[in-house]
Protein backbone atom coordinates (compact mmCIF):
# COMPACT_ATOMS: atom_id res chain seq x y z
CA UNK A 1 0.00 0.00 0.00
CA UNK A 2 2.31 2.75 -1.11
CA UNK A 3 1.64 6.37 -1.80
CA UNK A 4 -1.79 7.87 -2.06
CA UNK A 5 -2.30 8.78 -5.69
CA UNK A 6 -5.69 10.28 -5.26
CA UNK A 7 -6.54 10.90 -1.61
CA UNK A 8 -10.26 11.38 -2.21
CA UNK A 9 -10.51 8.09 -4.03
CA UNK A 10 -8.20 6.10 -1.75
CA UNK A 11 -9.71 7.16 1.55
CA UNK A 12 -13.27 6.55 0.41
CA UNK A 13 -12.12 3.22 -0.89
CA UNK A 14 -10.41 2.23 2.34
CA UNK A 15 -13.44 3.14 4.45
CA UNK A 16 -15.76 1.16 2.14
CA UNK A 17 -13.47 -1.82 2.47
CA UNK A 18 -13.40 -1.54 6.24
CA UNK A 19 -17.20 -1.56 6.40
CA UNK A 20 -17.32 -4.61 4.14
CA UNK A 21 -14.65 -6.41 6.18
CA UNK A 22 -16.59 -5.78 9.36
CA UNK A 23 -19.67 -7.31 7.72
CA UNK A 24 -17.65 -10.48 7.28
CA UNK A 25 -16.45 -10.21 10.86
CA UNK A 26 -20.11 -10.12 11.94
CA UNK A 27 -20.76 -13.34 10.05
CA UNK A 28 -17.69 -14.95 11.59
CA UNK A 29 -18.29 -13.94 15.20
CA UNK A 30 -20.25 -16.23 17.51
CA UNK A 31 -20.38 -14.28 20.73
CA UNK A 32 -23.18 -11.81 21.22
CA UNK A 33 -21.20 -9.01 22.88
CA UNK A 34 -18.46 -9.29 20.29
CA UNK A 35 -21.11 -9.01 17.58
CA UNK A 36 -22.28 -5.75 19.14
CA UNK A 37 -18.71 -4.40 19.32
CA UNK A 38 -18.14 -5.23 15.67
CA UNK A 39 -21.42 -3.58 14.76
CA UNK A 40 -20.38 -0.44 16.62
CA UNK A 41 -17.08 -0.41 14.72
CA UNK A 42 -18.92 -0.81 11.45
CA UNK A 43 -21.11 2.15 12.26
CA UNK A 44 -18.02 4.14 13.21
CA UNK A 45 -16.40 3.46 9.85
CA UNK A 46 -19.69 4.28 8.15
CA UNK A 47 -19.75 7.62 9.94
CA UNK A 48 -16.16 8.24 8.83
CA UNK A 49 -17.09 7.34 5.24
CA UNK A 50 -20.05 9.72 5.31
CA UNK A 51 -17.98 12.54 6.80
CA UNK A 52 -15.29 11.98 4.21
CA UNK A 53 -17.83 12.09 1.39
CA UNK A 54 -19.28 15.26 2.90
CA UNK A 55 -15.95 17.03 2.65
CA UNK A 56 -15.02 15.46 -0.70
CA UNK A 57 -18.33 16.23 -2.39
CA UNK A 58 -18.77 19.53 -0.61
CA UNK A 59 -22.16 18.39 0.61
CA UNK A 60 -22.61 19.60 4.20
CA UNK A 61 -25.84 17.69 4.77
CA UNK A 62 -23.81 14.48 4.72
CA UNK A 63 -22.22 15.62 7.98
CA UNK A 64 -25.66 15.16 9.52
CA UNK A 65 -25.76 11.62 8.18
CA UNK A 66 -22.33 11.03 9.68
CA UNK A 67 -23.46 12.49 12.99
CA UNK A 68 -26.56 10.27 13.06
CA UNK A 69 -24.45 7.22 12.29
CA UNK A 70 -21.91 8.13 14.95
CA UNK A 71 -24.31 8.97 17.77
CA UNK A 72 -27.10 6.48 17.23
CA UNK A 73 -25.54 3.52 15.50
CA UNK A 74 -22.06 3.52 16.96
CA UNK A 75 -23.02 4.46 20.52
CA UNK A 76 -26.71 4.40 21.42
CA UNK A 77 -27.93 1.24 19.69
CA UNK A 78 -24.99 -1.00 20.70
CA UNK A 79 -25.25 0.20 24.29
CA UNK A 80 -29.01 -0.34 24.34
CA UNK A 81 -28.69 -3.82 22.85
CA UNK A 82 -25.98 -4.53 25.39
CA UNK A 83 -28.32 -3.59 28.21
CA UNK A 84 -31.11 -5.67 26.72
CA UNK A 85 -28.85 -8.72 26.56
CA UNK A 86 -27.75 -8.22 30.16
CA UNK A 87 -31.27 -7.68 31.47
CA UNK A 88 -32.69 -10.63 29.55
CA UNK A 89 -29.97 -12.97 30.86
CA UNK A 90 -29.85 -14.94 27.66
CA UNK A 91 -27.17 -17.24 26.34
CA UNK A 92 -24.33 -15.26 24.94
CA UNK A 93 -23.29 -17.82 22.38
CA UNK A 94 -25.07 -17.60 19.08
CA UNK A 95 -26.36 -20.75 17.50
CA UNK A 96 -26.08 -20.57 13.77
CA UNK A 97 -28.47 -22.27 11.41
CA UNK A 98 -25.60 -22.83 8.98
CA UNK A 99 -21.96 -23.47 9.89
CA UNK A 100 -19.67 -20.46 10.03
CA UNK A 101 -17.47 -21.78 7.24
CA UNK A 102 -20.43 -22.35 4.95
CA UNK A 103 -21.84 -18.93 5.84
CA UNK A 104 -18.57 -17.24 4.91
CA UNK A 105 -18.47 -19.13 1.63
CA UNK A 106 -22.03 -18.03 0.83
CA UNK A 107 -20.97 -14.50 1.81
CA UNK A 108 -18.18 -14.48 -0.74
CA UNK A 109 -20.60 -15.79 -3.35
CA UNK A 110 -22.94 -12.90 -2.49
CA UNK A 111 -20.11 -10.40 -2.93
CA UNK A 112 -19.38 -11.92 -6.33
CA UNK A 113 -23.09 -11.68 -7.15
CA UNK A 114 -23.32 -8.04 -6.17
CA UNK A 115 -20.26 -7.26 -8.28
CA UNK A 116 -21.82 -9.03 -11.25
CA UNK A 117 -24.98 -7.00 -10.69
CA UNK A 118 -23.23 -3.67 -10.31
CA UNK A 119 -20.74 -3.97 -13.15
CA UNK A 120 -23.11 -3.88 -16.13
CA UNK A 121 -25.20 -1.06 -14.63
CA UNK A 122 -22.30 1.25 -13.89
CA UNK A 123 -20.14 0.91 -16.99
CA UNK A 124 -20.54 4.63 -17.64
CA UNK A 125 -19.43 5.80 -14.19
CA UNK A 126 -15.97 5.79 -12.71
CA UNK A 127 -14.17 3.08 -10.82
CA UNK A 128 -14.93 4.67 -7.45
CA UNK A 129 -18.70 4.63 -7.88
CA UNK A 130 -18.53 1.11 -9.17
CA UNK A 131 -16.50 -0.20 -6.26
CA UNK A 132 -18.46 1.73 -3.63
CA UNK A 133 -21.72 0.46 -5.02
CA UNK A 134 -20.40 -3.09 -5.18
CA UNK A 135 -19.17 -2.85 -1.59
CA UNK A 136 -22.43 -1.29 -0.37
CA UNK A 137 -24.59 -3.86 -2.11
CA UNK A 138 -22.40 -6.60 -0.63
CA UNK A 139 -22.91 -5.17 2.86
CA UNK A 140 -26.68 -5.20 2.29
CA UNK A 141 -26.65 -8.80 1.09
CA UNK A 142 -24.35 -9.90 3.93
CA UNK A 143 -26.75 -8.30 6.41
CA UNK A 144 -29.58 -10.30 4.86
CA UNK A 145 -27.44 -13.43 5.07
CA UNK A 146 -26.79 -12.77 8.73
CA UNK A 147 -30.53 -12.45 9.38
CA UNK A 148 -31.12 -15.76 7.65
CA UNK A 149 -28.35 -17.79 9.23
CA UNK A 150 -28.70 -16.70 12.85
CA UNK A 151 -31.25 -18.22 15.18
CA UNK A 152 -30.87 -15.67 17.91
CA UNK A 153 -33.23 -12.71 17.65
CA UNK A 154 -30.65 -10.19 18.86
CA UNK A 155 -28.13 -11.14 16.21
CA UNK A 156 -30.89 -11.06 13.60
CA UNK A 157 -31.54 -7.49 14.60
CA UNK A 158 -27.83 -6.72 14.30
CA UNK A 159 -27.98 -8.24 10.82
CA UNK A 160 -30.85 -5.90 9.99
CA UNK A 161 -28.94 -2.89 11.30
CA UNK A 162 -25.84 -3.78 9.32
CA UNK A 163 -28.03 -4.14 6.23
CA UNK A 164 -29.15 -0.59 6.84
CA UNK A 165 -25.50 0.46 7.16
CA UNK A 166 -25.04 -0.87 3.64
CA UNK A 167 -27.95 1.27 2.40
CA UNK A 168 -26.45 4.40 3.95
CA UNK A 169 -23.07 3.50 2.48
CA UNK A 170 -24.62 3.32 -0.98
CA UNK A 171 -26.49 6.57 -0.38
CA UNK A 172 -23.46 8.61 0.69
CA UNK A 173 -21.35 7.29 -2.19
CA UNK A 174 -23.74 8.65 -4.80
CA UNK A 175 -23.91 12.37 -5.46
CA UNK A 176 -27.12 14.20 -4.89
CA UNK A 177 -28.93 11.93 -2.48
CA UNK A 178 -31.43 14.19 -0.71
CA UNK A 179 -31.20 14.51 3.05
CA UNK A 180 -34.87 13.66 3.51
CA UNK A 181 -34.32 10.14 2.26
CA UNK A 182 -31.41 9.54 4.60
CA UNK A 183 -33.18 11.03 7.56
CA UNK A 184 -36.24 8.91 6.95
CA UNK A 185 -34.12 5.77 6.65
CA UNK A 186 -32.36 6.59 9.89
CA UNK A 187 -35.62 7.37 11.60
CA UNK A 188 -37.37 4.20 10.45
CA UNK A 189 -34.44 2.16 11.66
CA UNK A 190 -34.71 3.80 15.07
CA UNK A 191 -38.41 2.94 15.18
CA UNK A 192 -37.68 -0.60 14.06
CA UNK A 193 -35.08 -0.88 16.75
CA UNK A 194 -37.50 0.21 19.47
CA UNK A 195 -40.13 -2.23 18.23
CA UNK A 196 -37.54 -5.01 18.17
CA UNK A 197 -36.55 -4.15 21.71
CA UNK A 198 -40.14 -4.46 22.90
CA UNK A 199 -40.50 -7.70 20.98
CA UNK A 200 -37.42 -9.14 22.67
CA UNK A 201 -39.02 -8.74 26.05
CA UNK A 202 -42.29 -10.23 24.91
CA UNK A 203 -40.67 -13.18 23.21
CA UNK A 204 -38.49 -13.76 26.23
CA UNK A 205 -41.43 -13.53 28.60
CA UNK A 206 -43.48 -16.02 26.69
CA UNK A 207 -40.96 -18.53 25.40
CA UNK A 208 -38.06 -18.22 27.86
CA UNK A 209 -35.61 -17.87 25.01
CA UNK A 210 -34.61 -15.64 22.13
CA UNK A 211 -33.90 -18.58 19.88
CA UNK A 212 -36.40 -18.18 17.08
CA UNK A 213 -36.09 -21.87 16.34
CA UNK A 214 -38.17 -22.61 19.46
CA UNK A 215 -40.80 -20.14 18.37
CA UNK A 216 -41.14 -21.88 15.03
CA UNK A 217 -41.73 -25.14 16.85
CA UNK A 218 -44.38 -23.46 18.97
CA UNK A 219 -46.20 -22.32 15.89
CA UNK A 220 -46.21 -25.90 14.67
CA UNK A 221 -43.98 -25.19 11.71
CA UNK A 222 -41.63 -28.00 12.52
CA UNK A 223 -42.49 -31.51 13.55
CA UNK B 1 30.45 -9.18 -6.96
CA UNK B 2 28.83 -6.70 -4.64
CA UNK B 3 25.51 -8.48 -5.23
CA UNK B 4 27.00 -11.64 -3.73
CA UNK B 5 28.23 -9.61 -0.77
CA UNK B 6 24.81 -8.10 -0.15
CA UNK B 7 23.19 -11.49 -0.45
CA UNK B 8 25.60 -12.85 2.16
CA UNK B 9 24.81 -9.83 4.32
CA UNK B 10 21.13 -10.68 4.09
CA UNK B 11 21.77 -14.31 5.07
CA UNK B 12 23.81 -13.21 8.08
CA UNK B 13 21.35 -10.49 9.03
CA UNK B 14 18.42 -12.91 9.05
CA UNK B 15 20.27 -15.33 11.25
CA UNK B 16 21.42 -12.62 13.62
CA UNK B 17 18.07 -10.84 13.84
CA UNK B 18 15.82 -13.89 14.26
CA UNK B 19 16.54 -14.71 17.93
CA UNK B 20 16.48 -11.03 18.81
CA UNK B 21 13.01 -10.66 17.31
CA UNK B 22 11.75 -13.71 19.20
CA UNK B 23 13.30 -12.28 22.35
CA UNK B 24 11.55 -8.98 21.71
CA UNK B 25 8.16 -10.66 21.26
CA UNK B 26 8.65 -12.66 24.47
CA UNK B 27 9.80 -9.61 26.37
CA UNK B 28 6.85 -7.46 25.28
CA UNK B 29 4.43 -10.29 26.06
CA UNK B 30 5.95 -10.73 29.50
CA UNK B 31 5.70 -6.99 30.19
CA UNK B 32 2.07 -7.00 29.07
CA UNK B 33 1.42 -9.87 31.46
CA UNK B 34 2.95 -7.87 34.28
CA UNK B 35 6.17 -9.89 34.41
CA UNK B 36 9.67 -8.62 33.87
CA UNK B 37 10.51 -11.52 31.59
CA UNK B 38 13.87 -12.75 30.36
CA UNK B 39 16.24 -10.35 28.63
CA UNK B 40 16.16 -9.68 24.92
CA UNK B 41 19.23 -11.85 24.39
CA UNK B 42 17.83 -14.92 26.12
CA UNK B 43 16.98 -16.78 22.85
CA UNK B 44 20.67 -16.54 21.83
CA UNK B 45 21.68 -18.10 25.14
CA UNK B 46 19.04 -20.80 24.77
CA UNK B 47 20.23 -21.69 21.28
CA UNK B 48 23.88 -21.67 22.40
CA UNK B 49 23.08 -23.95 25.33
CA UNK B 50 21.15 -26.37 23.09
CA UNK B 51 23.97 -26.40 20.54
CA UNK B 52 26.47 -27.56 23.15
CA UNK B 53 24.23 -30.24 24.63
CA UNK B 54 24.45 -33.83 23.55
CA UNK B 55 21.77 -35.26 21.29
CA UNK B 56 19.59 -37.96 22.80
CA UNK B 57 18.02 -40.17 20.17
CA UNK B 58 15.23 -42.66 20.60
CA UNK B 59 16.46 -46.20 19.80
CA UNK B 60 14.05 -46.52 16.87
CA UNK B 61 14.85 -43.13 15.34
CA UNK B 62 15.79 -43.48 11.66
CA UNK B 63 18.04 -41.38 9.46
CA UNK B 64 15.00 -39.30 8.64
CA UNK B 65 14.78 -38.10 12.22
CA UNK B 66 18.46 -37.16 12.28
CA UNK B 67 18.59 -35.37 8.93
CA UNK B 68 15.28 -33.51 9.14
CA UNK B 69 16.49 -30.64 11.38
CA UNK B 70 19.23 -29.74 8.89
CA UNK B 71 16.82 -29.92 5.97
CA UNK B 72 14.22 -27.82 7.77
CA UNK B 73 16.66 -25.17 8.82
CA UNK B 74 18.25 -24.92 5.38
CA UNK B 75 14.91 -24.71 3.60
CA UNK B 76 13.54 -22.02 5.90
CA UNK B 77 16.75 -19.99 5.85
CA UNK B 78 16.90 -20.17 2.06
CA UNK B 79 13.24 -19.18 1.80
CA UNK B 80 13.88 -16.21 4.07
CA UNK B 81 16.78 -15.12 1.87
CA UNK B 82 14.41 -14.88 -1.11
CA UNK B 83 12.35 -12.17 0.56
CA UNK B 84 13.71 -8.68 -0.07
CA UNK B 85 14.47 -7.23 3.33
CA UNK B 86 16.54 -4.06 3.21
CA UNK B 87 17.15 -3.91 -0.54
CA UNK B 88 15.37 -5.15 -3.64
CA UNK B 89 18.09 -5.97 -6.12
CA UNK B 90 19.64 -8.96 -4.39
CA UNK B 91 21.05 -11.95 -6.18
CA UNK B 92 18.97 -14.83 -4.89
CA UNK B 93 15.63 -13.12 -5.09
CA UNK B 94 16.10 -12.76 -8.85
CA UNK B 95 16.16 -16.52 -9.25
CA UNK B 96 13.23 -17.52 -7.07
CA UNK B 97 9.75 -16.09 -6.70
CA UNK B 98 6.84 -16.24 -4.28
CA UNK B 99 5.76 -19.65 -5.45
CA UNK B 100 9.25 -21.04 -4.85
CA UNK B 101 9.05 -19.55 -1.37
CA UNK B 102 5.77 -21.33 -0.65
CA UNK B 103 7.32 -24.55 -1.99
CA UNK B 104 10.41 -24.22 0.23
CA UNK B 105 8.28 -23.67 3.30
CA UNK B 106 6.14 -26.64 2.26
CA UNK B 107 9.26 -28.80 2.02
CA UNK B 108 10.32 -27.77 5.52
CA UNK B 109 6.88 -28.54 6.87
CA UNK B 110 6.81 -31.91 5.13
CA UNK B 111 10.16 -32.86 6.67
CA UNK B 112 9.03 -31.73 10.10
CA UNK B 113 5.81 -33.75 9.92
CA UNK B 114 7.70 -36.85 8.78
CA UNK B 115 10.19 -36.43 11.62
CA UNK B 116 7.34 -35.99 14.06
CA UNK B 117 5.89 -39.35 13.04
CA UNK B 118 9.23 -41.12 12.70
CA UNK B 119 9.77 -42.10 16.33
CA UNK B 120 6.25 -43.41 16.60
CA UNK B 121 5.10 -41.54 19.69
CA UNK B 122 1.47 -40.58 19.80
CA UNK B 123 2.21 -36.89 20.36
CA UNK B 124 4.38 -36.72 17.28
CA UNK B 125 1.57 -38.25 15.25
CA UNK B 126 -1.05 -35.88 16.61
CA UNK B 127 1.20 -32.89 16.02
CA UNK B 128 2.02 -33.97 12.49
CA UNK B 129 -1.60 -34.55 11.56
CA UNK B 130 -2.67 -31.20 13.00
CA UNK B 131 0.21 -29.40 11.31
CA UNK B 132 -0.81 -30.90 7.99
CA UNK B 133 -4.42 -29.88 8.54
CA UNK B 134 -3.34 -26.30 9.21
CA UNK B 135 -1.01 -26.37 6.22
CA UNK B 136 -3.68 -27.68 3.87
CA UNK B 137 -5.86 -24.72 4.85
CA UNK B 138 -3.18 -22.05 5.02
CA UNK B 139 -1.41 -22.77 1.75
CA UNK B 140 -4.37 -22.09 -0.55
CA UNK B 141 -4.94 -18.80 1.25
CA UNK B 142 -1.28 -17.89 0.85
CA UNK B 143 -1.35 -18.73 -2.84
CA UNK B 144 -4.56 -16.75 -3.30
CA UNK B 145 -2.84 -13.66 -1.88
CA UNK B 146 0.15 -14.38 -4.08
CA UNK B 147 -2.05 -14.48 -7.16
CA UNK B 148 -3.79 -11.25 -6.22
CA UNK B 149 -0.52 -9.38 -5.77
CA UNK B 150 0.87 -11.01 -8.90
CA UNK B 151 -2.17 -9.85 -10.89
CA UNK B 152 -1.65 -6.27 -9.78
CA UNK B 153 2.09 -6.25 -10.44
CA UNK B 154 2.12 -8.78 -13.30
CA UNK B 155 4.97 -10.68 -11.68
CA UNK B 156 5.45 -13.24 -8.93
CA UNK B 157 9.02 -12.22 -8.25
CA UNK B 158 9.22 -10.56 -4.85
CA UNK B 159 11.80 -7.86 -5.63
CA UNK B 160 9.82 -6.88 -8.72
CA UNK B 161 6.67 -6.66 -6.62
CA UNK B 162 8.41 -4.48 -4.05
CA UNK B 163 10.01 -2.30 -6.71
CA UNK B 164 6.73 -1.91 -8.56
CA UNK B 165 4.84 -0.91 -5.44
CA UNK B 166 7.64 1.47 -4.46
CA UNK B 167 7.94 3.24 -7.76
CA UNK B 168 4.42 3.09 -9.19
CA UNK B 169 1.47 4.83 -7.70
CA UNK B 170 -0.84 1.91 -7.15
CA UNK B 171 -2.98 3.58 -4.54
CA UNK B 172 -4.87 1.89 -1.79
CA UNK B 173 -6.81 -0.92 -3.31
CA UNK B 174 -9.57 -2.95 -1.71
CA UNK B 175 -7.70 -5.98 -3.02
CA UNK B 176 -4.44 -5.12 -1.32
CA UNK B 177 -6.19 -4.43 1.94
CA UNK B 178 -8.03 -7.76 1.87
CA UNK B 179 -4.83 -9.51 0.84
CA UNK B 180 -2.99 -7.98 3.78
CA UNK B 181 -5.57 -9.23 6.28
CA UNK B 182 -5.55 -12.66 4.68
CA UNK B 183 -1.75 -12.84 4.74
CA UNK B 184 -1.68 -11.77 8.39
CA UNK B 185 -4.03 -14.63 9.27
CA UNK B 186 -1.87 -17.08 7.33
CA UNK B 187 1.27 -15.76 9.00
CA UNK B 188 -0.22 -16.31 12.44
CA UNK B 189 -1.16 -19.88 11.57
CA UNK B 190 2.15 -20.66 9.90
CA UNK B 191 4.20 -19.39 12.79
CA UNK B 192 2.20 -21.37 15.33
CA UNK B 193 1.19 -18.25 17.23
CA UNK B 194 -1.92 -17.66 19.33
CA UNK B 195 -4.86 -18.09 18.46
CA UNK B 196 -3.87 -21.01 16.23
CA UNK B 197 -1.16 -22.59 18.36
CA UNK B 198 0.66 -21.51 21.47
CA UNK B 199 4.45 -21.48 21.09
CA UNK B 200 4.97 -21.59 24.85
CA UNK B 201 2.75 -24.50 25.80
CA UNK B 202 3.36 -28.17 26.40
CA UNK B 203 -0.24 -29.01 27.11
CA UNK B 204 -1.15 -32.21 25.30
CA UNK B 205 -4.52 -31.15 24.04
CA UNK B 206 -3.50 -27.96 22.36
CA UNK B 207 0.07 -28.16 21.17
CA UNK B 208 0.74 -28.55 17.47
CA UNK B 209 4.25 -27.47 16.66
CA UNK B 210 5.66 -28.44 20.05
CA UNK B 211 4.11 -31.90 19.82
CA UNK B 212 6.14 -32.68 16.71
CA UNK B 213 9.46 -31.58 18.12
CA UNK B 214 8.97 -33.16 21.54
CA UNK B 215 11.50 -35.92 20.85
CA UNK B 216 14.23 -33.57 19.68
CA UNK B 217 17.13 -32.51 21.83
CA UNK B 218 20.52 -30.85 21.66
CA UNK B 219 21.67 -29.33 18.40
CA UNK B 220 18.72 -30.82 16.51
CA UNK B 221 16.32 -28.91 18.72
CA UNK B 222 18.47 -25.79 18.36
CA UNK B 223 18.17 -26.03 14.58
CA UNK B 224 14.41 -26.52 14.69
CA UNK B 225 13.88 -23.65 17.11
CA UNK B 226 16.21 -21.51 15.05
CA UNK B 227 14.18 -22.37 11.95
CA UNK B 228 11.00 -21.30 13.73
CA UNK B 229 12.61 -17.96 14.67
CA UNK B 230 13.84 -17.39 11.10
CA UNK B 231 10.34 -18.21 9.84
CA UNK B 232 8.87 -15.47 12.01
CA UNK B 233 11.35 -12.98 10.54
CA UNK B 234 10.50 -14.30 7.08
CA UNK B 235 6.79 -13.66 7.43
CA UNK B 236 7.22 -10.19 8.91
CA UNK B 237 9.69 -9.35 6.12
CA UNK B 238 7.30 -10.74 3.52
CA UNK B 239 4.38 -8.66 4.76
CA UNK B 240 6.65 -5.61 5.04
CA UNK B 241 8.11 -6.04 1.57
CA UNK B 242 4.77 -6.48 -0.20
CA UNK B 243 2.53 -4.10 1.72
CA UNK B 244 4.92 -1.64 3.38
CA UNK B 245 7.94 -1.42 1.07
CA UNK B 246 8.87 2.12 2.14
CA UNK B 247 12.53 2.77 2.75
CA UNK B 248 13.78 -0.27 0.92
CA UNK B 249 17.01 0.39 -0.97
CA UNK B 250 16.53 0.13 -4.73
CA UNK B 251 20.28 0.21 -5.22
CA UNK B 252 22.12 -1.34 -2.27
CA UNK B 253 25.56 -0.26 -3.48
CA UNK B 254 24.73 3.34 -2.63
CA UNK B 255 25.66 3.76 1.07
CA UNK B 256 22.91 6.20 1.98
CA UNK B 257 20.13 4.08 0.46
CA UNK B 258 21.62 1.05 2.16
CA UNK B 259 21.63 2.75 5.55
CA UNK B 260 18.01 3.88 5.12
CA UNK B 261 17.06 0.38 3.98
CA UNK B 262 18.69 -1.29 6.98
CA UNK B 263 17.24 1.19 9.46
CA UNK B 264 13.72 0.97 8.05
CA UNK B 265 13.95 -2.82 7.96
CA UNK B 266 14.95 -2.93 11.63
CA UNK B 267 12.09 -0.58 12.47
CA UNK B 268 9.59 -2.72 10.53
CA UNK B 269 10.75 -5.89 12.31
CA UNK B 270 10.47 -4.20 15.71
CA UNK B 271 6.99 -2.85 14.94
CA UNK B 272 5.92 -6.27 13.65
CA UNK B 273 7.19 -7.97 16.80
CA UNK B 274 5.48 -5.53 19.16
CA UNK B 275 2.19 -5.70 17.25
CA UNK B 276 2.35 -9.50 17.32
CA UNK B 277 2.94 -9.48 21.08
CA UNK B 278 -0.01 -7.14 21.64
CA UNK B 279 -2.23 -9.26 19.41
CA UNK B 280 -1.24 -12.50 21.14
CA UNK B 281 -1.83 -11.05 24.58
CA UNK B 282 -5.26 -9.72 23.72
CA UNK B 283 -6.66 -12.91 22.25
CA UNK B 284 -7.38 -16.42 23.55
CA UNK B 285 -6.34 -19.61 21.88
CA UNK B 286 -8.84 -21.13 19.52
CA UNK B 287 -10.14 -24.68 19.61
CA UNK B 288 -8.42 -26.87 17.04
CA UNK B 289 -11.71 -27.53 15.29
CA UNK B 290 -12.35 -23.84 14.75
CA UNK B 291 -9.09 -23.45 12.86
CA UNK B 292 -10.81 -24.52 9.67
CA UNK B 293 -13.12 -21.50 9.98
CA UNK B 294 -10.24 -19.14 10.76
CA UNK B 295 -8.10 -20.24 7.84
CA UNK B 296 -11.13 -20.73 5.61
CA UNK B 297 -11.84 -17.07 6.34
CA UNK B 298 -8.29 -16.20 5.29
CA UNK B 299 -8.80 -18.08 2.03
CA UNK B 300 -12.11 -16.38 1.36
CA UNK B 301 -10.55 -12.97 1.97
CA UNK B 302 -7.86 -13.86 -0.54
CA UNK B 303 -10.59 -14.88 -2.97
CA UNK B 304 -12.44 -11.61 -2.35
CA UNK B 305 -9.25 -9.72 -3.00
CA UNK B 306 -8.97 -11.39 -6.38
CA UNK B 307 -12.65 -10.73 -7.13
CA UNK B 308 -12.37 -7.04 -6.29
CA UNK B 309 -9.35 -6.77 -8.50
CA UNK B 310 -11.57 -7.52 -11.45
CA UNK B 311 -14.01 -4.81 -10.42
CA UNK B 312 -11.43 -2.10 -10.08
CA UNK B 313 -9.72 -3.06 -13.29
CA UNK B 314 -13.06 -3.38 -14.99
CA UNK B 315 -12.13 -6.65 -16.66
Amino acid sequence: MPSFINPAYDTAHLLDTAVLMLSFALLYQRRLFAVLTIYAWQALFLAAAAAWQASAQGAPHLYITAGIALVFKAIVIPLALHRIIVSLEIHRNIETALGVGATLAVGVALVALSILLVLPVTTASGALTRESLAAALSVVLLGLLMMITRRNAVSQVVGFMSLENGLILAAVGVKGMPLVVELSIAFSVMVAFIIFGIFFFHIRERFDTLDVHDIERFRGERR
Amino acid sequence: MSLVLFELLQFALLLAAAPLLTGLVRKVKARLNGRIGPGLLQPYRDLWRLLRKEVVLAPNASWLFRTSPYLIFTAVWLAAAIVPTFATGLLLSRTADLIALVALLGTARFALALAGMDVGTSFGGIGASREMMIASLAEPAMLMVTFTVALIVRSTSLPQIAEFLLTHAVGIRISLFLGLVSLLMVAIAENARIPVDNPATHLELTMVHEAMVLEYSGRHLALIEGAAMVKLVLYISLIASVFFPWGMALDPSEPRALAIGLASYAAKLAVGGVVLAFFETSIAKMRVFRLAEFLGGAFLLGLLAAIFLYVSQGV
